[in-house]
């Protein structure tokens, strides 16, 4: 392994800091003890995170997005699963066209799918709703879920899923016994994946939510919009250090590079 | 092949299909149908069918100058992200692997917080008394503030913040399929860093570099939040001006005819930019 000179280093350092720089600056405008955005803070408050408790709509809106992200992950994972084992193994007339319309979400612009949604939720007076929403949700997230859970399926080996069926197992007895808990991993990969992208969605939502099922997001978004005080800064790094934990925790079970990298998928 | 064995992909992947008949492409064909709808102040959308919103938005330079302004940021974006993505893709194959693994965090880290908040981090950075103009002055470099908030180079500087790691990981998995004994053979030949680099590293990363840019053109063309909060309403896109049409003034029709042109735009540039590559780097790819 040949290694990299000074002039690389110094690119990388500088790279860092561009990478992090607006994460930070975030996390420490919301320690002021002012009541205007500073940086560095003239003081250590703990003012604005208290503020916080004081803003029960964005409580509100944290746990309208938790709901939101555990539902439709879940959800979204139980369609994934069985498609992606379809397409997984074997070849058959329409396999790509299938595969490529199930990650289709990712091609079509985020702002053309808020709107399709708005138009047909508001045509079955359905709009604003927590399913709708959630079900929504599930669309947008299917290909993250998909290509991972893809790649455990691949990877797999089929000599025991084979064994179990000449000693008799029903198919739903292989899938529960032997191939589900041969493909958790990516599974659970994909959930974490598919809760984040949906905790944190903005474009699609914000043109579907009520005033009762406001998203962690969108509710920032609109309150950045029209101003930004400390306020928004300590909910935004509450809402960095929540990430950080669950990025430290799928890292344990799954690896944060496999998850993002997606080793083995396509 | 037994009957069963043949249809069984097709009931495993049936829910998943239906699900997405009914809830993607239903919604996608209602928004294209209600885009030849016709909307007034006081009567509201009325089931027509005519061109006038595409007439509309085709005839009026207000919209060109939207589309063109989107498309030019998305440029920026896309080459500017290439030209950093690169020369980092490479080094970080070249790392020791715990600063690897560091930078890798560093790099992917990013992508798992929500844009909202990379964002409203760039507002503070880029206010007229935000950080970078607070440093500059008490530097003694400027003397009144550099304006960076609601300027196209603004939204492209966070753009590119929210685009690299997808150019990175591009270009890195690009670089992994390598062998590095081509790069120790040129040097043994007495290639210097510069020529290695030109002539062995650019030509292996190109098809990162290709793919790497197809997704950040795209994803920075249809990009809101970004260009909603560092933009406002001085510098509009075209997911701000759907976003607008929709929900301020309620022009329904007018912001599907928008969005449906974004749609057809951009997927016109993702099949023309798969042609292109596809006939030039054919070999590439096997």
């Amino acid at each position: 392994m040949r290694h990299n000179g000074l002039f690389a280093k110094a690119f990388s350092v500088l790279f860092a800091v561009f990478m992090l720089a607006p994460l930070v600056v975030v996390i420490g405008v919301s320690f002021t003890p002012e009541g205007f955005l500073e940086f560095p803070p003239s003081g250590l408050s703990l003012r604005w995170f208290r503020a916080i408790l004081d803003n029960p709509d964005f409580i509100e809106a944290a746990w309208v997005s938790l709901q939101l992200g555990v539902a439709s992950a879940t959800v979204s994972s139980i369609f994934a699963v069985p498609a992606a084992l379809a397409i997984g193994r074997g070849r058959f007339p329409g396999r790509d066209a299938l595969q490529a319309f199930f990650l289709s979400p990712l091609t079509v612009p985020t702002v053309v799918l808020g709107i399709a949604f708005l138009r047909f939720l508001s045509f079955l007076n359905a709009n604003g709703t927590f399913v709708g929403l959630m079900l929504c949700h599930a669309i947008i997230i299917m290909p993250f879920i998909l290509r991972l859970v893809l790649a455990s399926v691949t990877g797999l080996d089929r000599s025991q899923e084979q064994a179990a069926v000449s000693l008799g197992a029903s198919d739903w007895t292989v899938f529960r016994r032997v191939t589900l808990p041969a493909i958790m991993p990516g599974v659970i990969g994909g959930w974490v994946l598919a809760f984040i992208t949906s905790f944190d969605e903005l474009t699609v939502t914000v043109f579907i939510v009520s005033p009762t099922t406001t998203t962690l997001p969108v509710r920032l978004f609109s309150h950045i919009t029209q101003t930004t005080d400390p306020l928004v800064a300590s909910i935004s790094t509450v809402a960095i250090l929540f990430t950080v934990g669950l990025m430290f925790l799928v890292d344990r079970i799954y690896g944060l590079d496999r998850l993002l990298i997606g080793e083995g998928a396509r | 092949m037994t009957r069963r064995s043949r249809s069984r992909p097709w009931i495993l992947s049936a829910p998943a299909l239906l699900l997405f008949l009914v809830l993607l492409l239903v919604p996608l064909a209602m928004t294209f149908i209600l885009s030849f709808h016709s909307f007034s102040f006081y009567g509201g959308i009325t089931p027509t069918f005519s061109l006038e919103n595409y007439i509309e938005v085709l005839s009026d330079g207000y919209f060109y100058e939207i589309f063109g302004r989107t498309f030019a940021i998305a440029l920026a974006t896309t080459l500017i992200c290439a030209a950093i993505g690169l020369p980092q893709a490479y080094f970080l194959s070249r790392m020791h692997p715990f600063w690897r693994s560091v930078m890798l965090l560093v790099v992917l880290g990013p992508l798992l917080i929500s844009v909202v908040v990379r964002t409203l981090g760039w507002a503070i950075l880029l206010g007229n008394k935000g950080v970078i103009n607070d440093a500059l002055r008490d530097l003694g470099l400027i003397t009144s503030p550099i304006r960076m908030m609601y300027t196209s180079g603004g939204i492209v500087l966070a753009l590119v913040h929210v685009m690299v790691p997808f150019m990175i990981l591009a270009i890195w998995a690009a670089l992994q399929r390598t062998d590095p004994a081509t790069e120790s053979a040129a040097e043994s030949l007495g290639a210097r860093p510069w020529t290695i680099f030109r002539r062995i590293v650019l030509p292996q990363a190109m098809p990162g570099i290709l793919s790497g840019s197809l997704i950040v053109f795209s994803l920075s063309a249809s990009a809101f939040a970004t260009p909603a909060i560092l933009g406002g309403r001085r510098v509009k896109v075209v997911s701000t001006t759907v976003y607008d049409e929709f929900l301020n003034t309620l022009n329904w029709p007018l912001g599907a005819a928008i969005a449906m042109l974004l749609l057809v735009s951009v997927l016109a540039i993702m099949v023309g930019w798969n042609r292109l590559v596809e006939r030039r780097f054919a070999g590439v790819f096997e």
